[in-house]
């Protein structure tokens, strides 16, 4: 705890677009406040200052190298508190869209050529894989008041509660006009609500950037997809963008 | 250089997008080294858009960057609609220019006041200053909040546009959402106003090396999407023929490729377009440039942000201009592009916040992607960035260790690199 009783929080970042780190930047628009309820001792895109004393950690970005997995542990050795920040850190996101390419040794010399052995690499995934997380904020970005939310939460020592149902349910609340309705299509029977549907409420099917349900109800999903002349199996393979990370592909290497 | 010993190793510089290093190292006066790190572990997103539909390259390479996420969705359509030869309309054309000014303002405020202006004020960060210039602070939020409303009103969400597809928009603003938004747009001139006025006072470094400055231009506008390329020696291009300026290859200690053109190095971002394009700047831009003392040709790295805040008063001009325009055509409904089996190559340049940016594509007769290249401005800048570096340091070696680490991170940050873009390299020859 710092010494006016703030607890100190930090940030960090590994394979991402930094976009999420942003969003919560962007929080201060409305929430300025944040500043004085926590004190953050660690956040390399917006201060210069680098304690290491923090009791909670925000985590963007994927595990795409041996070498990160040293920085996560010693991540996960401080801070009493891990939270998942974004897609990549939670489902590895649009990162490992490069694990279901044919090989990774075709990867590296499509982007690196001759050099490709310079840059390190491996199959990406999310950093759960590699240390116990303790609270997951999903999204592509996140929503910023859902991360406020959380952040209050873990504050108070509660686990966040973090919708398990599907997108359909808040686009019905919207009254939105299903997408499949019109000819499109969309995840939002197999994907995590949170986010107000908000990509069919823009009039764009939902790609799943915060995830996929535990449990998606096929039988329902059926009758559904039978109109636009889908199987279960056809949309399951569509969400592949933010979904791509499957165990699987890192048990090899263990 | 004198006899001295200095050794900068700055770990993963604070302050700007990315994971870069500082590593200088002088034993009694010879420079043994002087480089700027690129350590961002790559992603790869050139080598996972083949065999993706073209419908999702411009969601998918949104993802390359968080700032500039609007930049390379815009980049990405264009080169895919230059694939499929898609015409797109006189309103989508407009609504992009006013999505992408909003980015720019975006991008700009962030830069300015959260990453450089803590220098300037002695602090570690924006936060202390929200307790000593709380004027300076609310400002620059209430800028980006505007900005970031503009964007997300015509693209459902800034981070990450929604609403942008290939030959148009799936949503787009009402007349009254324009009317608002244009009403905070006017109100913000006093904001422009205040943030030219506080760069007037800050002690700006003095700096000078000559470089090569290439970016966007056209002969109609103050170009940020679309037109030729145009460097101040003289060289103009078609977007087709981009390669001839990137030159792009590898140097060992950075994951990111470098770039040269007629020198050794060239420089992109808010000083090349000032320098290539000043004339076609807003008159009030032009007025805020006086007030700097700056006109073209700027040589001054630092004075980039100096650039940014010009073109923050220039957008917020013309994001006025378009939404006039818009608003006295109407808005309507447009039927949206069917794809037609029929692949090609195509080339898409938008000068975003950071420098002149290509996406170049493939795709297929069934529309998959077959080939990505992506040439993302701040790669274009490393080369000059560490030129920069080598040219200051001999002018800064008789200052205290603390003193020349600070003025070189200073330095790297007036570039406003965004070193996720950058860290993804490739060069196809697509055959």
């Amino acid at each position: 705890m710092a010494d006016n009783g703030r607890p100190k929080v930090a940030f960090f970042d590994f394979a991402c677009c930094e976009g999420c780190q942003l969003t919560v930047v962007d929080a201060l628009q409305t929430h300025l406040e944040l500043v004085e309820a926590v004190e953050i001792v660690q956040f390399r895109e917006a201060i210069s200052e680098k304690g290491e004393d923090y009791l909670v950690a925000f985590i963007e970005g994927s595990c795409t190298r041996k070498e990160d997995e040293e920085r996560l542990k010693k991540i996960r050795e401080q801070a009493a508190i891990v939270v998942a920040l974004g897609a990549c850190a939670h489902t590895a996101g649009v990162n490992a869209l490069k694990n279901i390419q044919p090989s990774l040794q075709d990867v590296r010399e499509y982007v690196y050529g001759e050099k490709w052995d310079w840059y390190n690499t491996y199959p990406a995934r999310p950093i759960s894989a590699v240390i116990k997380v303790d609270a997951f904020i999903p999204g592509c970005p996140i929503d910023r008041f859902e991360f406020l939310e959380v952040v209050k939460q873990v504050l108070l020592g509660r686990t966040p509660a973090i919708p398990d149902y599907p997108v359909c349910v808040e686009c019905k609340l919207k009254e939105n006009v299903c997408l499949f309705d019109k000819g499109g299509v969309c995840l939002g029977p197999i994907t995590r609500a949170g986010c107000g549907a908000i990509c069919p409420t823009v009039g764009t099917g939902c790609e799943g950037c915060r995830g996929l349900i535990p449990k998606p109800n096929e039988n329902a999903m059926k009758d559904v997809l039978k109109d636009a002349g889908l199987t279960v199996e056809q949309l399951m393979s569509m969400r592949t963008i933010f979904n791509a990370y499957e165990p699987v592909q890192i048990e090899a290497q263990g | 250089m004198s006899a001295v010993n200095v050794n900068v190793d700055v770990h993963h510089l604070t302050r700007v997008e990315g994971h870069g290093n500082i590593v200088i190292d002088v034993k009694n006066g010879d420079l043994i080294k002087c480089e700027w790190q690129i350590v961002e572990a790559p992603r790869f997103f050139e080598a996972f858009l083949r065999g993706r539909p073209y419908t999702e390259a411009s969601h998918i390479t949104s993802r390359i960057c968080g700032i500039c996420s609007v930049g390379h969705a815009t980049a990405s359509l264009r080169a895919t609609e230059n694939a499929l030869q898609v015409e797109v309309s006189e309103q989508t054309e407009l609504l992009r220019k006013l999505l992408f000014h909003g980015e720019m303002i975006d991008s700009h405020v962030l830069h300015v006041y959260m990453l450089v202006a803590p220098d300037f004020f002695g602090a570690g960060s924006v936060l202390p200053l929200a307790a000593s210039h709380p004027e300076v602070v609310m400002r620059a939020l209430r800028i980006k909040k505007l900005s970031g409303d503009l964007c997300a009103m015509i693209a459902g969400r800034h981070t990450h546009p929604i609403a942008m597809t290939v030959g148009g928009f799936n949503h787009l603003p009402t007349v009254k959402e324009l009317l608002a938004m244009r009403e905070r747009l006017v109100a913000a001139r006093e904001d422009m106003d205040e943030t030219i006025a506080l760069l007037k006072t800050l002690p700006w470094p003095q700096f000078e090396r000559e470089t090569e400055y290439v970016s966007l231009q056209k002969d109609d506008e103050y170009a940020f999407i679309d037109g030729r390329i145009a460097t101040t020696d003289g060289f103009t291009y078609e977007l087709s023929e981009y390669r001839k300026v990137t030159n792009e290859y590898l140097v060992p200690h950075s994951t990111a490729k470098w770039s040269k053109h007629n020198r050794d190095t060239y420089m992109v971002g808010a000083l090349a377009r000032f320098n290539n394009n000043y004339a076609q700047l807003h008159p009030r831009a032009k007025a805020a440039a006086e007030e700097l003392g700056m006109a073209p040709i700027v040589t001054n790295s630092f004075l980039n942000s100096a650039a940014q805040a010009i073109e923050m008063v220039h957008c917020v001009e013309d994001g006025i201009r378009i939404i006039d325009e818009l608003v006295d055509r109407g808005i309507e409904e447009e039927p949206l592009y069917q794809f037609q089996g029929k692949g090609g190559e195509g080339v898409g340049s938008c000068d975003v916040p950071r420098g002149i940016l290509f996406h170049n594509y493939v795709i297929d007769d069934n529309g998959l992607i077959q080939s990505a290249n992506c040439v993302i401005p701040t790669n274009q800048n490393h080369a000059n960035i560490e030129a920069d570096m080598r040219a200051l340091l001999p002018q800064v070696l008789d200052q205290p260790q603390d003193k020349i680490r600070h003025t070189m991170e200073m330095l790297v940050r007036a570039y406003d690199p965004c070193i996720s873009c950058s860290t993804h390299l490739l060069d196809v020859e697509f055959v």
